[in-house]
């Protein structure tokens, strides 16, 4: 069984490595996102400054939605879901096992840029680890929490513009303590650690539930 | 509805042709056979599983899509479907070489031919041992040549006990394959 689910882990990262796609797409999309954002507001650096770490939570929001409708469409597409499901692994596992794949290829990489992408923000120093941490915690839920509208979409030839609509309300509260724990960090009325653990519950019940609700929805496609 | 008043049975050894027109649930019944679908009524038994479950884990299925991602080689396809579906047979180079693409197995799946990808599909059926294989349509797509292989294949496997239940609008090239039709 543990074969198996790192068989789908391997797969789906050498297949997003080669074919590119979802995750090199969202790292262009953060990108041109964060760039548009001091154009439209001018240059006022005290109050880029301020909304900096909104900016970026939202940019990297928007990045991780963008190619979720993928994460079980192309394997629907190309009967490899066939496969997963004639598998031993329980679906739930093959599930996770996707979600972290594409967490590993979207949310990690956004992550990891978001100190450089602060520099156009004119984010304080003393916020650039605080945003990279609470974005390294908070993006598995945005993986997981997509799961959940990928799967019900898998089936859909046009799904595409579906799973943002159905994801993103879902997704407020994960924004809502992200942006307030790296607001936090430059000087928020409440204490970091506060919104943060927060922050690392919501994600740890939407790889829970996420992966169940997907694992379901997969089931009933049918 | 799509079929009604249907009942046979496959046993080990044996070959089932199933037929039938465009449409008539063919393919349906293959997705309830190997537990994707679930019948409206009736029952699918099989002998020395514990429920309807087991259906797909005892069964290889080989659909109309090849289950291939083009961006992986032929061999790396092959290990994936080894590593998912358990139960090790032959390796995936082994199993190229039998289906005539020892030749291919570095080549990105997207590179090879339909009737090439359509025999790297039917390799899988190699590379792990399940006794209930579940063809939709397997000789699509491939030449005489290759259409003989695939005949050869399913008479080996028959031959070590297991069985075939295959959707088809031609001959299946087996000696006493039985044939089940649905509709008219």
């Amino acid at each position: 069984m543990r074969r198996a689910f790192f068989a789908i882990l391997k797969r789906d990262l050498a297949v997003a490595g080669r074919a590119g796609g979802g995750g090199e797409l969202a790292l262009v999309f953060f990108l041109t996102l964060v760039v548009l954002v001091p154009f439209a507001l001018g240059p006022d650096l005290n109050l880029l400054s301020r909304i900096g770490p909104a900016i970026l939570w939202l940019g990297a929001l928007l990045s991780v939605l963008i190619g979720l409708d993928r994460l079980f469409q192309s394997d629907e597409e190309d009967g490899s879901l066939d496969l997963i499901r004639a598998s031993a692994l329980p679906l739930e596992l093959a599930v996770l096992a996707k979600g972290l794949a594409h967490w590993l290829t979207t949310g990690l990489p956004l992550a990891l840029v978001s100190p450089l992408l602060g520099l156009l923000v004119a984010l304080p120093g003393e916020g650039v680890l605080p945003l990279v941490a609470t974005l390294l915690v908070g993006t598995p839920a945005l993986s997981f929490i997509g799961a959940g509208g990928a799967a019900l979409a898998a089936s859909l030839r046009r799904g595409g513009l579906i799973v943002p609509v159905l994801v993103a309300p879902l997704t407020v509260p994960v924004l809502i303590f992200g942006v307030s724990a790296a607001n936090a960090a430059v000087g928020g009325t409440v204490p970091f650690l506060t919104p943060f653990l927060i922050l690392c519950a919501i994600s740890l019940g939407a790889i829970v539930v996420g992966t169940v609700a997907a694992a379901a929805a997969l089931r009933s496609a049918d | 509805m799509i079929f009604e008043g249907l009942s046979f049975t496959l046993q080990s050894g044996e070959a089932i042709a199933l037929t039938g027109r465009n449409g008539a649930g063919k393919s349906s019944l293959i997705a309830m056979l190997c537990g994707r679908l679930r019948p409206d009524g009736g029952s699918i038994r099989l002998e020395g599983a514990e429920d309807e479950a087991d259906l797909a884990e005892m069964s290889h299925l080989v659909g109309h899509r090849d289950g291939l991602k083009t961006a992986l080689t032929a061999r790396e396809n092959l290990a994936f479907a080894q590593d998912v579906l358990g139960n090790a047979a032959a390796t995936p180079d082994e199993a190229l070489a039998v289906v005539g693409l020892g030749h291919a197995a570095e080549l990105p799946a997207g590179y090879l031919s339909a009737g090439q990808r359509r025999r790297v599909a039917l390799a899988r059926l190699l590379v792990s041992r399940r006794p209930y294989w579940l063809l939709d349509e397997p000789l699509s797509a491939l030449d005489t040549a290759s259409q003989a292989m695939v005949a050869g294949l399913m008479r080996d496997h028959l031959a070590q006990g297991g069985a075939i239940l295959a959707a088809t609008h031609g001959p299946l090239g087996i000696e006493g394959a039985r044939e089940v039709r649905i509709g008219p």
